[in-house]
């Protein structure tokens, strides 16, 4: 007997070029680094703020530039890919059981989209829109 | 060994189990015309309801045996893979079938392309199980001190002619623990059972796998004498048989054995050789058809799977016993045979159907 | 019957003559309604008998015929030849090492597999004459998907995280320990904790989701490795307010 088990290699950098379901993957969590960086932007927003009107006004102008917009409207489709992506998941991580009944993936999916929708609606409250 | 379960619901073709459930559900076996002709074999009358012991709830013997004689009538339905029934669920439908055979609604769609919410399923019976095996007492221990059995391999007779469906639990779950609690307890004891003649059957079955290795001429493959030993035991010692079918059948076999001397591995390889594994399965497999085949010849009567057309009663006088073919190398098996215990169920007459009430 | 003819090509691996697996191509009379695993079994029988791989039941219950098939990991029984095209591409299960063929070496899922104790820990053993375990449709319910694993390891062969790190105790063992710890009748989740709710447990899962596509009975690993997740943080969190807590 001579057995002499073959383990194959796993590119380290490449393997979510290998399926579909791979990349859907990869872009799901490359949606942090957009977010990531809108926040940052929100923070140097608020540093500005912080040092009067000219540099707001400054920084709102700058806002504008196209690249800004460009990265804005990238920043936004990945934030509601994740957002989307991971509501249809949560039937599956927290799923509701009455009795022998199970409460259906729409209804646990609606919830998290009206939870969403209200925490919003307060923030825009609070924020006197 | 002579008894052979046909399981009387299996998909053409792949031999697919479609579980007794969905008649227990309701299912109703038709055959070409539509009509549940199991009423004509002692089972009706034809409830609309099933119901235990009766039509479709019927024994597996009994509805294999149904069917073969549907077939002779030229009652079923003729497919690429053979004659058919249909197997008719649509009355119970979507919503129980999902509920209750998820299971079937999928092996029926990938397998045979049939819905059973819009289209009843084509079956025929299909070799299932063996009820006889290694002789083995009630803690699963053999003759062979040291060797215990559980399982389809084993008989250790809870089966009798025809096996009842999920007994094959009890022979895993109750037999299995046995089995394996009573080979503990041996290694336990640190007792050696490797006698002179256990040593010797080791080298004789390390010469048989060198022969195979370095077996040149013949060419015989293991593939096409297993399709032939297939064919024989399928219409000589099937659904049913007779001394002249049998007598067909052990020819072919022994000629098969015979053949297979020239068997010759095309893998030489000393790693997960599924070639050389084939073989020794067939080997065996050619030991284990002479024995069903001999038990078969041997016993002149019909009981639960084993119906002999040329002796269709049965005869508890001279066959309420156990057949035991004994391994004669290169040669038929000899038989003789031990009493049946019977314990709590007394052997009667086997009634079915509107009659049982 | 239809014949059409598909040329398989199956990675071959002999460790005794080859230094690394290679593809062979074989051409092959597929009739309608094969699948994937005649093909296979017509290339064993009829053209080279030294090809190596493991199969049973041919039914999608015995959960040993895993191959990647055009790269996805499925049940070759399961996998139909007229859903395929005319190059159909075969190898052993990823992320598994070959032992010959498309045979591969499953002791590191048998290993984790035994590490999560999947069986029942009842509070106390009942004798036989108390009579019966009782357990409601609804208790059966919360857990009976989880039973439907019959530990083909298919969820291993598409889970990218087994494939960079090894030591991740993986999907079917995880569902299988949530199985039990939702059995009413089983009290064994702390003797499973240190396993499942480890670094080498739930927490290496970062729910890519592949286990539960590829899964042949719809298992759904990645939900229950969620939910433990879920009932494992919760559990910290009454630790901290209740530490004399008995887990």
């Amino acid at each position: 007997m001579s057995r002499r088990p073959y383990r194959r290699a796993v590119s380290t950098t490449s393997w979510w070029l290998a399926r579909p379901r791979y990349i859907r993957y990869m872009a799901r969590e490359v949606s942090c680094v957009f977010i990531g960086a809108y926040t940052a932007v929100v923070v140097v927003g608020l540093v500005r703020l912080s040092d009067g009107a000219a540099a707001w006004g400054a920084f709102l102008e700058s806002l504008q530039a196209p690249v800004s917009v460009a990265f804005h409207l990238l920043a936004l489709a990945f934030a509601l890919y994740h957002t989307v992506t991971w509501f249809n998941v949560t039937p599956k991580a927290m799923p509701v059981q009455f009795g022998e009944a199970q409460l259906p993936g729409g209804v646990i999916i609606g919830a998290h989209y009206t939870g969403w929708a209200l925490v919003s609606a307060l923030v825009l409250f609070l924020a006197g829109v | 060994m002579e008894f052979v379960q046909y399981h009387p619901t299996g998909l053409p073709g792949t031999g697919i189990l479609i579980t007794e459930g969905s008649r227990g559900e309701g299912g109703i076996l038709v055959n070409k015309d539509g009509y549940r002709y199991l009423q004509d074999y002692g089972l009706g009358p034809p409830d609309p309801w099933p119901r235990n012991k009766a039509m479709e709830l019927g024994p597996r013997d009994r509805l294999s045996q149904a069917f073969w004689h549907e077939n002779q009538k030229g009652r079923t339905i003729d497919t690429p893979h053979g004659d058919v029934v249909h197997l008719d669920l649509r009355h119970l439908g979507e919503k129980r079938i999902d509920e209750c055979l998820p299971m079937i609604r999928d092996l029926a769609t990938s397998y045979v392309g049939v819905d059973p919410v819009h289209a009843p399923i084509p079956v025929r019976p299909v070799v299932h199980y063996t009820m006889g095996g290694i002789d083995t007492d009630i803690d699963a221990k053999t003759r062979i001190e040291g060797l215990f059995a559980a399982g389809e391999c084993a008989c250790v007779s809870i089966n009798g002619a025809n096996r009842l469906g999920s007994n094959s639990l009890t022979e895993l779950l109750v037999f299995g623990a046995r089995a394996g609690l009573g080979a503990a307890r041996l290694a336990e004891a640190e007792v050696s059972h490797a006698d002179e003649a256990a040593i010797r059957e080791q080298a004789a079955a390390g010469d048989r796998v060198g022969r195979l290795f370095r077996n040149t001429g013949g060419g015989e493959s293991v593939a096409g004498l297993r399709r032939e030993m297939n064919a024989t035991m399928e219409s000589g010692a099937g659904i049913y048989r007779t001394e002249e079918s049998l007598s067909r059948s052990c020819a072919v076999m022994n000629d098969i054995r015979r053949r297979y001397a020239d068997v010759v591995l095309e893998d030489k390889s000393n790693v997960y050789n599924t070639d050389l594994i084939q073989a020794l399965e067939l080997d065996a497999m050619i030991d284990i058809a002479g024995a069903v085949i001999v038990s078969a010849l041997a016993r002149r009567e019909s009981r639960g799977a084993h119906q002999r057309l040329d002796h269709e009663r049965r005869d508890d006088e001279a066959y309420l016993k156990h057949s035991l073919a004994h391994y004669v190398a290169g040669e038929d098996p000899t038989i003789d045979y031990r009493d049946v215990v019977i314990t709590r169920s007394e052997p009667g007459e086997r009634v079915y159907g509107g009659a049982h009430k | 019957m239809n014949e059409r003819h598909v040329d398989l090509e199956i990675l071959r691996y002999d460790p005794e003559t080859d230094e690394e697996p290679a593809f062979q191509t074989y051409r092959v009379p597929c009739q309608e309604d094969w699948v994937v695993l005649d093909a296979v079994n017509y290339v064993k029988d009829v053209l080279d008998r030294t090809l190596s791989y493991r199969w049973s039941c041919h039914m999608a219950v015995c959960g040993s015929c895993g191959m990647m098939i055009n790269g996805e990991p499925m049940l070759s029984c399961k996998a139909f030849v007229r859903d395929m095209p005319d190059r159909i591409r075969i190898e052993p299960l990823a992320n598994f090492p070959i032992e010959r063929d498309l045979v591969v070496v499953t002791d590191d899922f048998m290993d984790k597999l035994a590490s999560v104790k999947p069986y029942l820990i009842p509070r106390e053993e009942k004798a036989i004459e108390d009579g019966a375990h009782v357990q409601t449709p609804a208790q059966l319910k919360k857990f009976k998907q989880y039973t439907l694993c019959i530990n083909c390891t298919l969820c291993y062969a598409a889970c990218p995280q087994y494939a960079h790190d090894q030591n991740f105790t993986g999907p079917a063992a995880l569902a299988l320990a949530h199985r039990y710890n939702l059995d009413s009748q089983d009290v064994g989740r702390g003797a499973r904790e240190d396993v499942v709710a480890s670094n080498a447990g739930i927490w290496e899962c970062s729910f890519v989701g592949a286990c539960s596509d590829v899964c042949p009975h719809e298992v759904d690993p990645a939900g229950a490795i969620q939910q433990t997740k879920i009932a494992s943080t919760v559990d910290y969190f009454m630790g901290l307010l209740t530490p004399e807590r008995d887990r």
